[in-house]
């Protein structure tokens, strides 16, 4: 299973250099294929209706491949790429306001990305996916309302049922494994 | 500047962050000492890391007849969403997203007197919290206030002490209705702070200014 997921990151990075590269439309559909449904179901579960979230999803993978060229595999996965794209286009569509970005590193993707650096980034952002699917599902379900219910705390509290200091310390729990996995 | 920073953002506002459910003011000031901070720069990184991996093990959904023609099809047209252009080091006083806002470094600032030689500049924002640029003299305060919500001060340049501890550039204080204080400059440099409160809205307006607190805080 290991082996098939960084096999698949790997893929996933590597469409990306082919879209980048030579337009290719069947890397595209490739990437499509496996993260568009995701990218859906992630703006329906912070908010969007279903014509909202398909125009949505469709918009970022439209700018997934005009972005091809920024993208640097030593910084994210392809993965962590596409969230932060469907994350600044639910901040614009769903919240109806522009997300201020920090200034870049001095440093820019004009580089050619060092392979290894890469390599140790990809298995990393693996690493991190088998942390988090093996969290116990009370700590896991709190960090995914988290980040996709556009919730508070004080909201989560409500729907769960549970006490702030409950959900606070869980989530800092949580955390707090997924840093232990990653040592 | 990225090693003398002693206050740094937490998990839960670097989470909400990179999960984007921050209001406008308060994203800003995020990004604004993001800016200044390799260190929280790094671990943002890591939040991203987790809401990328999130969003792959969501389940499927089922996307529209003819999703994949119709994205090619914006492709060709160049229709896609507007992402921010990443920006390259301002080299100003204020950070780049800053700069954004006011439209310009220090010098474009248009500040507005609120007495005892302090000053402030409310940047446009979302209107579920607000930001503004304080100006400090040197050896001033700032008089006594408490917080209806939570309030982040970012130093930009110069230095101030409150009853918590002393905060120098890049440094952010997250101050909550708990905290009463009052924050100082220290003496021998104007302190410029970026500051975001997520007061309630119904602070605003309905009150007649005079009797709104300090700054509208």
């Amino acid at each position: 299973m290991t082996n098939l997921r960084e096999r698949e990151n790997d893929d996933w990075v590597a469409c990306i250099s082919r879209i980048r590269d030579a337009q290719d439309q069947a890397a595209f559909a490739e990437l499509f294929n496996h993260f568009a449904p995701r990218v859906k179901s992630f703006l329906m579960r912070s908010g969007a209706d279903a014509t909202m979230a398909e125009e949505c999803t469709q918009e970022v993978m439209a700018t997934l491949w005009q972005k091809a060229h920024l993208f640097d595999p030593t910084r994210a996965s392809a993965a962590t790429w596409i969230f932060t794209i469907a994350r600044n286009r639910k901040i614009d569509a769903i919240r109806k306001h522009k997300r201020p970005e920090p200034e870049d590193l001095p440093w820019g993707p004009e580089a050619e990305p060092d392979q290894a650096d890469a390599l140790v980034l990809q298995q990393e952002s693996e690493q991190l996916g088998q942390a988090l699917a093996a969290l116990p599902d009370k700590q896991r379900t709190l960090i995914e309302k988290a980040y996709f219910g556009d919730l508070s705390h004080s909201e989560i509290a409500e729907q769960t049922g549970l006490p702030l200091g409950t959900i606070k310390s869980r989530i800092r729990l949580a955390l707090d494994r997924l840093r232990h996995a990653m040592k | 500047m990225t090693d003398q920073i002693k206050h740094h953002l937490t998990d839960a506002l670097l989470m909400a962050y990179s999960a984007g459910n921050l209001p406008e003011a308060f994203s800003l000031t995020v990004a604004a000492h993001i800016s200044m901070c390799d260190d929280c720069r790094a671990r943002l990184g890591a939040f991203d890391t987790v809401g990328g991996a999130l969003m792959e093990g969501c389940e499927a959904t089922q996307l529209s007849a003819g999703s994949l023609e119709a994205t090619l099809q914006r492709i060709k047209s160049g229709d896609a969403g507007i992402e921010p252009a990443r920006r390259a080091r301002s080299g100003g006083i204020l950070p780049g997203p800053v700069q954004d806002y006011v439209g310009g470094d220090l010098d474009a600032v248009k500040w507005k007197p609120v007495g005892m030689g302090v000053k402030q500049a409310i940047l446009p924002t979302s209107r579920d919290a607000t930001v503004r640029l304080l100006y400090i003299p040197a050896g001033a305060a700032v008089p006594d206030h408490g917080h209806q919500g939570t309030e982040l001060t970012l130093v930009l340049k110069g230095a101030f002490r409150d009853e918590m501890d002393h905060f120098g550039p890049g440094d952010i204080e997250i101050a909550n209705e708990d905290l009463d204080h009052t924050p100082v400059a220290d003496i021998g440099e104007d302190c410029i702070c970026l500051a975001a409160t997520d007061a309630p809205l119904k602070f605003r307006g309905l009150i007649p200014r005079i009797a709104q607190p300090f700054l509208r805080i």
